[in-house]
């Protein structure tokens, strides 16, 4: 059998839109840009907060902006995507064991919710106190 | 149920052939006959061109995996009555280059199966017991830790499954990776750091974005996903370990 006569197929552009298992993941790695735009966001709070008063003032104003504001939203539509399914991910990657014993997914995701509900509980009180 | 069905099969003959074309033939449906039964149906009754592989007709062999309706499968274990009323589509497994028919060429994946080194790794004398070449003992715990690994029967579904090496064919792949997992896991092989050093370059487990579709399509519920995440973890750790500790303490 010659070399030549494989016939090869080429990958689709469009792979992750067949698939709602490839399309999801196509999303979460897509989030990166959206959690990228609010580590600039939140970089460019800093900056006011630290120059001036007029200068948190302008940011307050820029932020409210509906075009910020429609972004932050969908922002928060891919970070929330991006943690439910790397939490739901997390017990195939950490094969966690207590006393010989393998510990079931469902608590390592259970886990990390907790952990998320303590750090969010947190930071509402430093806000809001 | 109707009395008969439309298989959509994709034929290549690479003598006449300049690219595959599906063709369409009807089988009978009945409950209990699988999707590889309606193959040999076509083969026996209607066109004795049609080719594909396939052996053990039970899951064990790993011979007749082919992508139905888009998704990778056991033709052998995969019921014509769950695509009723049909048409069902029966494509060589995607990511392989086509041989003829439904038979794909996967001398890619032998190629790199040996650079995982699959078999049980010593750096010592082994001490052994019993009669002859005598035999490692070992717990039923140790067993257990790599059984799910050693499950593979390399269909090479998950190969067709992941779009990491149908987009990057220098990928290791999952099925690989799971398998050097299942030695690096079993408690008599000394071999994980040999293995490491292949599976820490890039087009190792690095290469794998966790897509998680290869474990979704295993139908002998191996999880290559899981064990190329822990090896991202473990490949982290010896970095970090390489990097903090003096060389003697590593």
């Amino acid at each position: 059998m010659s070399e030549q006569l494989l016939y090869r197929r080429r990958v689709s552009t469009w792979w992750w839109t067949r698939k709602r298992t490839y399309f999801v993941f196509v999303m979460r790695e897509l989030s990166s840009i959206f959690i990228a735009w609010f580590v600039v966001f939140l970089l460019r709070l800093l900056s006011a907060v630290g120059d001036s008063r007029s200068a948190y003032d302008h940011f307050l104003d820029w932020a409210s902006s509906p075009l910020v504001v429609a972004l932050n939203v969908l922002t928060l539509v891919f970070i929330t995507l991006h943690a439910v399914t790397w939490f739901s991910l997390t017990p195939q990657a950490m094969a966690v064991q207590v006393r010989g014993r393998a510990v079931p997914g469902s608590v390592i995701i259970a886990a990390q919710y907790v952990g998320l509900a303590i750090v969010s509980a947190f930071i509402f009180w430093l806000v809001t106190r | 149920m109707g009395d008969s069905i439309s298989l959509r099969v994709t034929r290549y003959r690479p003598d006449k052939d300049r690219e595959p074309a599906s063709q369409e033939y009807d089988v009978p449906l009945r409950k209990e006959l699988t999707v590889l039964d309606a193959l040999n149906y076509v083969k026996n009754e209607v066109d004795t061109t049609l080719t594909f592989r396939w052996s053990c007709r039970m899951g064990i062999c790993g011979s007749c995996g082919m992508n139905v309706n888009g998704e990778p499968r056991l033709t052998c274990a995969t019921f014509l009555s769950d695509y009723a009323p049909g048409p069902v589509r029966v494509e060589p497994l995607a990511n392989f280059p086509i041989v003829r028919d439904l038979v794909v060429d996967i001398s890619d994946f032998l190629a790199k199966l040996p650079r995982m080194k699959p078999w049980i790794i010593r750096d010592d004398d082994a001490v052994l017991v019993g009669e002859g070449d005598g035999e490692y003992l070992q717990t039923p715990e140790e067993l257990e830790a790599y059984q799910q690994f050693s499950m593979c029967i390399n269909c090479m579904l998950c190969y067709a499954a992941c779009p990491v090496y149908g987009l990057d064919p220098d990928f290791v792949g999952p099925a690989a990776i799971a398998l050097a997992e299942r030695y690096d896991l079993d408690s008599r092989d000394h071999g994980a750091r040999e293995r490491l050093d292949v599976l820490i370059e890039r087009e190792g487990v690095w290469g794998c974005t966790f897509v998680g579709e290869c474990t979704r399509v295993c139908p002998k519920h191996v999880d290559p996903a899981g064990a190329i995440q822990r090896y991202k973890l473990k490949a982290a750790t010896e970095s970090v370990k390489a990097f903090l500790l003096p060389r003697g303490a590593r």
